[in-house]
């Protein structure tokens, strides 16, 4: 049964700077990465050493829990290095492109059955896009979900137009939803905004459930949706894959070549032109940005500002982004601040003006905290912004406590750091949300399984 | 602002590691940080940060309390001059009587404010954690709830025990159980009765000449010794010991405020005009404010059915604007760390606190100010009311893992 369910709890925040619908021109970069640290929770075992010829598609490291698992190269060149950090953790494999590029090629003459898709996927370095909830990591291939989400919007302030970004990809979103509809006995649920025309890429998708949200940010999120649709209780399994994803799956599932070319969008005030550029999984910062932004003090994000990454100009495209913002940083101090009517500024609250003059064109918000970290005082601020049955300050007390069997009373099965970034954007005593949800997480796994 | 900026950081120095006082450097960040908002950009989590901090918030409640604390200086001389048969006009002496309010009030505001904040800083030193703005707000709200004629002395050891025994033992500010003002004066009224309580207190008459018939009651107390069978309203009478005339005469100075009481609790418009602004800027939760008048309302309504004594008889608007229950109401219960956190628990709360107020000044003439005792009670009663809104969650989704299952 395909629903329409109504977001009223949540909040959109106007930056400026949202990429216009124009593909501008591509830069392939020559130099990406592959970041271990995108993939939560991932012990990574190299498998290529420095120096070492790749194709795209060709395994870097695996799963040291899970070798099945296996991450790839996106793109054919060399391995150019091995960053590591503390404790020699792996933190990128850099690959320097070839000006050639060539590609592993896999058969994938048949993908009738939840097994055979699994393994094509797994060998090419696709599964790693298919995540589970609970806990948001990557799925385990041993599992069969009792149903696959893929959300067709993205909400979050800055998020790329996915009908935009596939337009066109018809056939390939087609065979990633069918080659998904194989490895679960339920349904593959594909959420959209309400009235969608019928002929992008998911209005024209078929054996799916579709259903629409309306409503402010986080209605975008997986995890709100499989909340309203179906939620994950405890011991079920729950599979999230992102649109752009599914897509590039059924790419690959068509043609058999390990193909990581994607849409992303270039966002953010500090951005000149904000706008689509195609390029590939990994891609160096710089051959997105460069010679693309107003001067300044700049802050580079992979992802968006409330979930993303401080990659920096030489840093490399998250694994799982679409979207790369470039935001002002926010290191000046200002004078009397909290009394100033700062009509600039964005606030949920109505201490200042944006509710009831908001800027035309959205604000060019900076990185500034606004603030110093306090002892929490305001009740209500978290329930405003989340659209779930959970109370989230009972469940952020639950983690901090480490009390297990009240995490799993209060939903920790149902919610990732990014449902509660809002959360954690919105808070007067500036507490990081997003990392006590995920040390929660972690938690859970090390002591539930 | 650049020298301003330039001096902090010429003597910052001398606060940082290694500097002569190092000790002291969370009262040097206090101060640096109420003047600039500080640089810091985000680290970890959300790239950008809501407008709002909690220097902000309580900035605004202070702000929501200005119109009570300045009609409250204008009452204070208002009700001198009637006891002493001068100005007995409203409009009359206007400079003399804010002159002489002030000289009353604004002692016990600095007293209260160099006592909390002291030991605020103080305790912020010995811990080194950062001065939390918490203080800002109670510290404007202890003044208000004193009578005009409360000793400093004791303005002073009722604001040492609320932020010591009252907040700082439990972790400091968003840790507390009871709300630290009415911790302050609470304290005082157990302690010193014969200070807080009778009709000796309320106006500051500097054992001078009285008019005749001047008595120094609140309403309250008149209402509660109003012979039987008559209505409280058309006897009332001001401080001079005229009598209002009217039950609309007697709403009606009960609604401005020129009747006896604490500093800041007499006028149900400013604290109306606090109201509006806290629920104007979302600061204030509308939530405990409608659910706690409902629930006075409710009492109010269900006393005058049954009517066994004048104060029962009182009319429920007449009985909700007079005494401290819109102060309560507005400033009181909402304090969001000493309130119920969830939105459903907010509705309980406010209802049985308003419920209950109206419930201890009928029935207990010992605590005729019942909305005090009702808000400390339901600040205790608040995290049970979480408990079980949070319990109903936790049943909610169980019950849905074994439809599911």
């Amino acid at each position: 049964m395909s629903k329409t369910v109504k977001i009223r709890k949540g909040a959109n925040i106007p930056l400026s700077g949202s990429a216009e619908k124009v593909k501008g021109e591509a830069t392939f970069a020559s130099s990406f990465a592959i970041k271990p640290t995108d993939f939560h929770g991932l012990i990574p075992k190299l498998v290529v050493k420095q120096g070492a010829e790749v194709k795209a598609g060709s395994v870097l490291f695996y799963d040291k829990y899970n070798e099945h698992v296996k991450f790839v190269s996106p793109v054919s060149g060399e391995v150019a290095e091995v960053v590591r950090g503390e404790k020699r953790k792996i933190l990128e494999v850099r690959i320097v492109a070839d000006s050639n590029q060539a590609a592993e090629t896999f058969d994938v003459s048949d993908v009738s059955t939840g097994e055979k898709v699994k393994q094509a996927l797994l060998a090419a370095g696709y599964w790693p896009f298919i995540k589970q909830r609970p806990y948001d990591v990557i799925a385990d291939p041993k599992d069969t979900p009792k149903s696959i989400f893929v959300s067709g919007f993205d909400s979050a302030p800055l998020g790329p137009d996915y009908d935009f970004a596939l337009h066109g990809q018809n056939a390939d979103f087609q065979k990633g939803i069918d080659a998904l509809k194989t490895m679960t006995n339920g349904a593959v649920h594909l959420s959209t905004r309400p009235g969608g025309a019928a002929d992008t890429v998911f209005g024209a998708a078929s054996g799916v459930e579709k259903n629409t949200f309306s409503g402010p940010h986080p209605a975008g999120n997986v995890g709100i949706q499989i909340h309203h649709i179906d939620p994950v209780n405890k011991g079920e399994r729950v599979w999230a894959i992102n649109a752009q994803a599914v897509a590039m799956i059924g790419r690959f599932l068509n043609s058999g070549k390990a193909d990581f070319s994607k849409t992303i969008a270039l966002a953010g005030s500090q951005v000149e032109k904000p706008r689509y550029f195609t390029t590939h999984i990994g891609a160096s910062a710089k051959s997105i940005v460069d010679g693309k932004l107003v001067d300044g003090d700049n802050r580079v994000i992979s992802g968006n500002p409330l979930t993303g990454s401080n990659v920096g100009v030489d840093g490399y495209l998250g694994f799982y982004d679409d979207v790369v913002s470039v935001l002002p940083e926010g290191k000046e101090p200002q004078f009397l601040g909290w009394i100033a009517p700062n009509f600039n500024k964005f606030s949920l609250s109505r201490s200042y003006f944006s509710w009831l003059m908001p800027k035309k064109g959205g604000y060019a918000l900076n990185t500034s905290m606004n603030g110093e970290d306090r002892a929490f005082v305001v009740s209500g601020e978290y329930e405003n912004v989340l659209p779930m049955d959970i109370y989230p300050v009972y469940l952020l007390k639950a983690i901090m406590t480490k009390d297990i069997e009240k995490m799993e009373n209060l939903g920790i099965y149902e919610i990732a750091p990014e449902d509660m970034a809002l959360c954690e954007y919105a808070c007067t005593s500036k507490i990081e949300v997003q990392n006590i949800v995920r040390s929660g997480i972690d938690l859970a796994i090390q002591e539930l399984g | 602002m650049q020298f301003i900026k330039n001096i902090f950081d010429s003597i910052r120095p001398n606060f940082e590691e290694g500097g002569k006082f190092e000790k002291f450097y969370r009262a040097y960040e206090g101060f640096e940080t109420l003047v600039f908002v500080p640089g810091h950009a985000t680290k970890t989590g959300t790239h950008i940060k809501d407008a709002i901090d909690l220097k902000r918030t309580m900035f605004f409640v202070v702000l929501a309390l200005i119109p009570s604390l300045l009609f409250g200086i204008w009452n204070t001389g208002h009700q001198h001059f009637l006891a002493m048969g001068e100005f007995s006009d409203v409009s009359a002496g206007f400079m003399d009587k804010v002159l002489f309010g002030a000289i009353k009030v604004l002692p016990i505001v600095i007293v209260s404010y160099i006592v909390g904040l002291g030991i605020e800083f103080g305790i912020a030193v010995k811990n080194d954690h950062a001065i939390n703005e918490g203080f800002l707000v109670s510290g404007m709200l202890i003044p208000l709830v004193m009578p005009a004629d409360v000793p400093l002395w004791m303005v002073a050891v009722a604001t040492a025990f609320a932020v010591v025994i009252g907040k700082e033992v439990f972790g400091g500010t968003g840790m507390n159980i009871l709300n630290p003002a009415l911790t302050a004066r609470a304290f005082l009224f157990f302690a010193y009765p014969t200070k807080m309580s009778g009709n000796a207190v309320w106006i500051p008459t500097e054992g001078g000449a009285q008019v005749d018939g001047y008595t120094g009651e609140t309403l309250l107390s008149q209402a509660y010794n109003a012979p039987d069978g008559a209505n409280f309203g058309e006897l009332a009478y001001d401080a001079a010991g005229q009598q209002f005339g009217s039950i609309a005469d007697t709403m009606w100075a009960s609604f401005w405020g020129w009747i006896p009481g604490s500093i800041g609790e007499t006028s149900a418009f400013a604290i109306l005009l606090g109201a509006i602004f806290l629920l104007w800027s979302g600061i204030g939760s509308w939530r405990v404010m409608l659910s706690f008048f409902l629930g006075g309302l409710s009492m109010s309504l269900l006393f005058r059915l049954w009517g066994a004594n004048p104060f029962m008889d009182v009319y429920p608007l007449q009985q909700l604007i007079m005494g401290g229950f819109m102060f309560g109401m507005v400033f009181m219960a909402t304090d969001p760390v000493t309130a119920a956190q969830t939105n459903m628990g907010k509705w309980i709360y406010g209802f049985f606190g308003g419920f209950l107020s109206i419930m201890i000044r009928v029935f207990n003439p010992a605590y005729p100010e019942g909305v005090m005792m009702a808000i400390l009670f339901m600040n205790v009663m608040a995290p049970l009311i979480d408990h079980y809104v949070v319990e109903a969650n936790i049943k909610r989704r169980l019950k849905r893992a074994k439809v599911a299952a």
